[in-house]
């Protein structure tokens, strides 16, 4: 199995989830992330001190995949958050060792 | 050894104030002989009302306005400190004031301290007069004593309280309690009954031809901004700079407070104000007009002034700038026409502007929340704009003597004197309190506290537990 770690825009995270959805893939996890690639970050001025504010907002969303269906997944995930734009973020695939669905204790495949 | 020190020190305090408040219980208070046929004074019932509100508007001034305008300046980790260091001062100052304070400032009307008339509310409670309940009358006013007590109070509340933007995340809370009460008790009650309690300061008050004839200070320009301003100065710059002041980002953690604050800080300012007028008179109208629309045109100068120069006003800018507004008109209120105040606004925008920014740059005192650049020059500029403006036409309180210089009057030499003797004053006390508690229970937090933040190292609690 692997894991697709991708880090999206902000605004593209209904986009790529209903994609997914309708690719066939039941869950997914979402946490707010900052970052930043060459994104550049803006400046931010209070009462007189001036702040270079580097790191970007974005989404970050992790599902698991088994070998076969990456390419397929990775695909759909390019689809719906590219923009062309600098700063439409990236994908990381890793190695998964196991995986156990917790109510059954299902593992790996039956897992997912 | 510190926390053994503190324990002493609130102990001693709580007999010294227990012992004689236990005695007075005990023994029936008996007042002066009053003249048995003479009317009693009359309380109107409008000026009581808009005095009784006033009362609660500036209290509101205090906690939530204070408490949030300042909370959402500092880091997350630092909220519930500043929140707390007010809703505790306005809890703390409370008492002091019902229990001595009240009579150190308003007792009598001696050049430099009040007396004991009003000591535990002696002489301001209802008491029984000839079998008959009575409540006394504030003298020359229509309103009960314990009226103007209350209103007096909630300023005794705020101005320890606008110190707290100087030392702000890096206080000791056990050290910031016993300095609240000392300079309560050592700077403002004296400080408070020069200037409207009949003292050297007081306008036309007998003991004033040492200050050039007294002062006009309608709100407390001097009483209130001006000496927390300064005292918060002398704060910052015993206390010194917070860890990681200009390497590391600070900024401020939730504006949306900050903006909530300073509108609630805008309406509960016409209680400061126009509730210093004592009365729900023209007067109070007056001030009212001024107060709003110096806080308005405070508010575009200030934000004005960054659009100018950076390209985008902010919000931070703008609600300082009413802030600003609002500070700088506070001993004028009650004596400078409306277009007066637009300009003591405008002036008080860009002015506390250049302090807060240049001013604290060039010096390099870290003065975190502004308390000095906004109240102590803001304070300072209104209570010598006064001079300039004051006219008879809206209060004649000199009975036919012009007041400001657009009339040709001279006040502006009494507002001068006044303005240094309040600086000396509050800066050489302060000062003192200040070298004698570091010595004794420590200003300043230690490095692991101040890192961890004020919220979990002295109360242990966190203000936001999302996940």
């Amino acid at each position: 199995m692997k894991k697709v770690e991708a880090i999206i825009r902000h605004f593209k995270l209904e986009e790529v989830k209903n994609a997914l959805t309708e690719h066939g893939i039941h869950g997914m996890t979402v946490t707010e992330v900052r970052g930043f690639g060459r994104q550049k970050g803006h400046t931010e001025m209070y009462r007189g001190t001036e702040y270079a504010v580097d790191f970007v907002p974005k989404i970050k969303i992790e599902i698991v995949v088994a070998d076969a269906e990456v390419q397929p997944v990775l695909d759909t995930i390019l689809r719906a958050a590219q923009t062309g734009q600098v700063g439409d973020g990236k994908i990381f695939v890793g190695d998964l060792a196991q995986v156990i669905r917790i109510r059954t204790q299902e593992v790996d495949q039956d897992a997912l | 050894m510190k926390r053994k020190i503190f324990s002493t020190v609130v102990f001693l305090l709580l007999s010294v104030v227990g012992i004689p408040e236990a005695v007075s219980v005990a023994f029936a208070q008996e007042p002066a002989e009053t003249a048995a046929t003479a009317d009693p004074p009359a309380i109107d019932s409008g000026d009581n009302a808009w005095m009784l509100t006033s009362s609660a508007l500036v209290l509101m001034m205090t906690g939530p306005g204070l408490a949030m305008f300042y909370s959402g300046l500092v880091r997350k980790k630092n909220v519930l400190g500043v929140m707390m260091q007010c809703v505790f001062l306005m809890s703390m100052m409370t008492i002091i004031w019902g229990l001595w304070g009240y009579s150190l400032a308003f007792g009598g009307s001696g050049p430099l301290w009040g007396n004991a008339d009003y000591l535990f509310m002696n002489q301001v409670q209802a008491r029984l007069e000839n079998g008959q309940p009575y409540i006394p009358v504030f003298p020359a006013l229509k309103i009960p004593m314990l009226t103007h007590m209350l209103f007096q109070g909630m300023f005794f509340i705020i101005t320890p309280a606008l110190i707290c933007g100087a030392f702000a995340e890096r206080m000791r809370f056990s050290t910031m309690v016993v300095f609240s009460l000392l300079w309560g008790t050592l700077v403002y009650c004296p400080l408070c009954h020069w200037v409207w309690g009949g003292g050297i300061l007081a306008y036309g008050s007998q003991h004033a031809a040492v200050s050039a004839g007294g002062a006009l200070d309608f709100a407390g320009g001097t009483v209130v901004h001006i000496s927390s301003g300064v005292s918060a100065l002398i704060c910052a710059l015993l206390i010194g700079k917070r860890l990681g002041i200009g390497s590391e980002p600070m900024p401020p953690h939730n504006l949306t407070y900050t903006a909530i604050g300073a509108t609630m800080l805008w309406v509960g300012w016409f209680g400061f104000n126009a509730g210093s007028a004592l009365a729900a008179d023209g007067i109070a109208a007056s001030a009212f007009c001024a107060t709003h629309f110096a806080a308005a045109a405070g508010g575009m100068a200030w934000g004005g002034v960054e659009w100018v120069s950076r390209g985008k006003p902010t919000v931070l800018g703008t609600c300082s700038g009413v802030v600003a507004g609002l500070v700088c008109i506070t001993p004028a209120a009650g004596f400078v026409q409306p277009m007066s105040a637009i300009l003591m606004g405008l002036a008080a925008g860009m002015v506390c502007f250049l302090a807060c920014t240049s001013l604290k740059k060039r010096f390099g005192y870290d003065d975190a929340l502004d308390a000095f650049g906004v109240h102590g020059v803001g304070g300072t500029l209104g209570a010598v704009l006064t001079g300039v403006f004051a006219t008879r036409a809206v209060w004649d309180i000199g009975e036919g003597k012009p007041l400001g210089l657009i009339e040709g009057g001279n006040v502006i030499f009494g507002q001068v004197v006044a303005v240094a003797i309040t600086w000396v004053f509050a800066l050489v006390v302060t000062f003192f309190l200040l070298k004698v508690l570091d010595a004794t229970m420590g200003l300043r937090v230690s490095k692991s506290e101040e890192i961890q933040g004020l919220d979990l190292s002295q109360h242990g609690e966190e203000g936001y537990i999302f996940i």
